[in-house]
């Protein structure tokens, strides 16, 4: 192996990057039960369903309480009109057990306080569980609302002496399915993942609980575990065949399981993860990529495009780095890669046109503009929407980067001659 | 507080956007958190732009708060003047900057920069994206329109076309035709592609076009007072209105009409037998008032539609439309509650919608015909073709957007005729529609039947020989048969439908 990257450039300057209420998008979905009510400004609102792209719901499961010229006069009075909304709110959604009062940047500026109404609210509906965690521009970026939402239900799990294995991190129902066939077969049993997509799921957190993360942005919930007690079986994350294998495997150091049971069981889905993206590994191979800071999945994707598909990653950019989470996969980036945190947009714009890498990783803001000055792109928000964990996805994320480069190379608008 | 599920408008900074965005050469720096930058998508990814709008967010944090979020604000300042080197530089606040009060406007005024700056105040705890986009034309105009002597040759400005407009780009094409062809130049077209020069210059216009009254009238208001510059009332969009409007601009220029309405087909195609199954058809009309007034002019007077109902989500319409509204004998609605036009839709039950992205969601719910006439935008709103909304080529294309959706009068026949056949069988829907259309009617049923408002205990019962004579009738207008009948029973009292109700309904609505 390489020399890991060793030194990170800090920057500070304008960000491109949504806030974490971006993150209620999937949370939602993850979550049939629940409701999630910002309690924010029309921005926040407008973002909601910018970035949803379209309004796909007759009603979704999120709304926005907007505070108007009239709220801002007086604290008590805000909070009566909050209640009102959220009386109008349940009323019209019997069917809610789970309410998320989550904080916008607005709230947290005039010091609206969420947690006080959560657990007033909670008094006034006892049918509902009723809490808040903070979205807000001015301290998250786009996954860090995931991450707040888990360190709030986090903190809300009952103690217990039982040993458990809690897996932090939203995956789609189909993926986590997987998961949870693979585990089963390598015979761990009282598992439970978070979210959970049924408030009643009795899950809870004590001395002889680990925990694992799907998802690397989960910074806080992480701290929340291990405040609680809980140990973090460190592993890299589980993308492409190689990742998913060494995620599970950590496991199996961890916990002293049967190694041949759990050969047994990843035999088949490693075998058919590696030979898939042996096929797709030509078009990507030897490619460079810049990753603009996003999602926070950059370093593990990096590391996957690069160790499993031999791309080479220039830079890689991440909102904010946590060394206890993201260590592994960094090691196993190649020296030459520049890892970046925080960001500049324009230095960094920069940099990308010095490069001109094959493919940047980049918001939606950014893509056409790239794309307009002859830069191939992959917009970062498909990466947090599509299923890409584990072995049975290894392909289909190998294809996400394949596709933008393989329709460059069939355009063709040239005449015939 | 309101709650809100979807809106129709942005907050009043997007609105600024759309103008800077739309303008070449102008900065805009906006004190705002991180978040706020989600804005720069709608502009790259809805209207296809292949240049990041020229905005500059401090995207202040938490940790700054404490500290000099001012002095962070100033940076950018310089920084943007120094990267972008803009003629002139916007400057103002989102919601979250309006509250730690830092004016940004009046910190940027203070540096002393090399180019002009227009501070904007823009409540955004009390106002919307179009008061956003009028205020901000309007501060530009009146900071850097300079006086200066009339054209020789009669001009006009174009005012409001502004960035993820809907269909600006071809209006502000077609007009530019259909003046020219009466000899008037256009002097400057603002904010569409407008650079300094041209706003300094707006004064040397005889008059101005107010194309759009939600993004502009503030700035031809401002115009007519201080230059001297009437500005037309008249919205050229349908056939009679676009003659109303070369009318008016003869009255003001004393020149001739002297257009060419050879590539004027509405009429023609509105008249033609094909066109007869359009007689009467119910239609809900919502958007921003302007289009919305608009489109219910045409559906009344040009396709010979029924317009049952008429609304818009902006305020600042609100007394035109109402006005209007009440001369077509309906009740305007004004409101920005998708909810509440959900609720009138389903009341009103309308054969074809004409409304914005979001009665698209709606009409699909409810399985109703439907064509997008306003903004609020999506990306399928900004064609690759020539499709302006204005004049003789936007009122043809207004006629094949709104009889898209509809079933085609022939083939509406044939279905009749053919109905028992398999080909036509009642889920086939239109043909030229591909898999859209074709959501198995009886389906949506059920939800039809939730739709019915307060059917309560006293809901009429079908009986099966009803039930059965109902399925023969074309699918089309079934759901309509099928509460018009009910509410026939409902006020005789029947409690009970029969084949013989069902007739007897169907004589009383005959038209
Ligand atoms: S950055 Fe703040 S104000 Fe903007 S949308 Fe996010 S939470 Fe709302």
């Amino acid at each position: 192996m390489t020399a890991a990257p060793t030194k990170i450039l800090k920057e500070r300057g304008q960000h491109e990057v949504f806030c974490g209420l971006t993150s209620i998008l999937w949370l939602h979905r993850k979550m049939p039960d629940a409701f999630f009510l910002i309690v924010g400004s029309r921005t926040c609102a407008h973002l909601m369903q910018s970035a949803a792209g379209v309004m796909i719901f007759a009603e979704p499961r999120f709304a926005t309480a907007i505070l108007e010229e009239g709220d801002l006069a007086g604290m008590d009075d805000m909070h009566e009109e909050l209640d009102r909304v959220v009386a109008q709110l349940l009323s019209r959604r019997p069917d809610i057990k789970r309410l998320f009062l989550v904080g916008s940047c607005p709230s947290e500026v005039i010091k609206l306080d969420l947690e006080k109404a959560a657990s007033r609210l909670h008094g006034i509906y006892d049918h509902v569980a009723i809490c808040n965690f903070s979205g807000s521009g001015i301290e998250t970026t786009f996954t860090q609302g995931e991450d707040q939402c888990l360190a709030t239900l986090v903190s809300q799990l009952r103690e217990g002496d039982e040993p458990n294995l809690v897996i932090l991190g939203a995956l789609p129902d189909v993926v986590e399915g997987q998961m949870k066939l693979l585990l089963s077969q390598m015979g761990v049993s009282n598992v439970h993942v978070l979210p959970t997509t049924n408030h009643d799921d009795d899950i809870w957190v004590g001395p002889n609980t680990s925990f694992m993360l799907t998802q690397p942005f989960l910074t806080d919930a992480w701290q929340m575990m291990t405040r609680r007690g809980a140990t973090y079986i460190e592993a890299g994350f589980p993308f492409g065949a190689e990742g998913s294998y060494r995620w599970l495997r950590a496991l199996v150091d961890a916990w002293g399981l049967e190694l041949e049971l759990f050969e047994q069981a990843v035999a088949k889905p490693y075998a058919r993860a590696k030979d898939a993206l042996a096929r797709i590994r030509p078009e990507l191979e030897g490619k460079s990529i810049f990753f603009m800071p996003d999602s926070q999945l950059e370093v593990p994707l990096a590391r996957f495009l690069h160790e499993e598909l031999g791309m080479r990653p220039m830079e890689v950019g991440m909102p904010y780095v946590t060394p206890g989470i993201h260590a592994t996969d960094m090691d196993a980036l190649p020296e030459y890669c520049l890892i970046s945190e925080g960001q500049d947009v324009d230095l960094q714009l920069a940099r990308v046109r010095k490069h001109r890498p094959d493919i940047t990783v980049c918001g939606l803001g950014l893509a056409n503009p790239l794309e307009a000055e002859g830069l191939t792109t992959k917009w970062a928000i498909e990466l947090v929407f599509t299923p890409v964990h584990f072995f049975e996805q290894a392909a289909d994320l190998a294809g996400l980067f394949a596709r933008p480069l393989r329709r460059s190379g069939l355009l063709n608008m040239d005449a015939a001659e | 507080m309101k709650l809100a599920m979807w809106t129709y408008e942005g907050p009043p900074h997007v609105g600024a956007m759309r103008i800077a965005t739309a303008m070449k050469g102008v900065h805009y720096v906006l004190h705002a958190p991180q978040g706020d930058t989600y804005a720069d998508l709608l502009f790259t990814m809805i209207e296809r732009r292949d240049h990041r709008p020229p905005v500059t967010y401090t995207t202040f944090q938490a940790r700054d708060l404490g500290a000099d979020t001012a002095q962070l604000l100033q940076d950018a300042c310089r920084d943007a003047v120094e990267r972008f080197q803009p003629d002139a530089l916007l400057v103002g606040a989102s919601c979250t900057a309006e509250l730690i009060q830092d004016d940004p406007g009046g910190l940027a005024e203070g540096m002393n920069l090399s180019i002009p700056v227009v501070p904007l105040e823009l409540p955004s705890y009390q106002r919307k994206e179009n008061f956003g986009a009028d205020e901000t034309l309007f501060q530009m105009v009146k900071r850097l329109a300079k006086p200066c002597p009339r054209d020789e040759q009669i001009s006009c400005n174009l005012l409001g076309p502004t960035a993820l407009g809907f269909r600006h780009r071809d209006d502000v094409a077609e007009l530019t035709k259909l003046l020219g062809e009466m000899g008037i130049k256009i002097n400057a077209v603002m904010p569409l592609n407008a650079r300094l020069q041209d706003v300094e210059r707006l004064g040397a216009a005889h008059f101005n076009v107010l194309m759009y009254p939600e993004t502009a009238e503030s700035a031809a208001r401002y115009l007519e007072r201080a230059f001297d510059q009437p500005f037309t009332k008249n919205i050229p969009i349908g056939v009679g209105a676009t003659e109303d409007f070369l009318a008016e601009i003869s009255t003001l220029t004393g020149l001739p009409v002297t257009v060419d309405r050879s590539r004027l087909r509405l009429p023609w195609w509105s008249r033609s037998v094909d066109s007869t199954y359009l007689t009467g058809k119910r239609v809900f009309i919502f958007g921003d008032a302007t289009h919305a007034c608009a489109m219910a002019r045409i559906a009344r007077d040009e396709l010979g539609f029924q317009v049952v109902g008429l609304g818009c989500y902006n305020r600042e319409g609100a007394r035109k439309l109402r006005q209007l509204a009440e001369e077509f004998g309906v009740k305007g609605l004004v409101t920005d509650d998708h909810l509440e036009v959900e609720e009138a839709i389903v009341e009103l039950v309308p054969e074809l919608i004409l409304g914005t992205q979001m009665e698209r969601h709606i009409a699909k719910r409810l399985g109703t015909a439907c064509a997008v006439v306003s903004a609020p935008v999506h990306v399928q709103d900004f064609p690759a073709r020539f499709a302006p909304q204005m004049g003789f080529e936007g009122a043809n294309v207004i006629f094949d957007t709104v009889i898209h959706p509809l079933v085609m009068g022939l083939e509406e026949h044939l279905l009749t005729m053919f109905r028992e056949d398999f080909e036509f069988h009642d889920a086939a829907g239109p043909s030229h529609h591909g898999a859209k259309a074709s959501k198995p009617i009886d389906n949506l049923m059920p939800m039809d039947e939730a739709n019915v408002p307060n059917l309560g205990d006293g809901a009429p019962v079908w009986h099966q020989d009803a039930e059965q004579e109902l399925k023969k009738i074309p699918f089309f207008v079934r759901g309509k048969a099928r509460r018009n009948t009910e509410e026939y029973a409902r006020e005789r009292g029947v409690v009970e439908i029969s084949r013989e109700t069902l007739y007897d309904a169907k004589a009383h609505y005959a038209r």
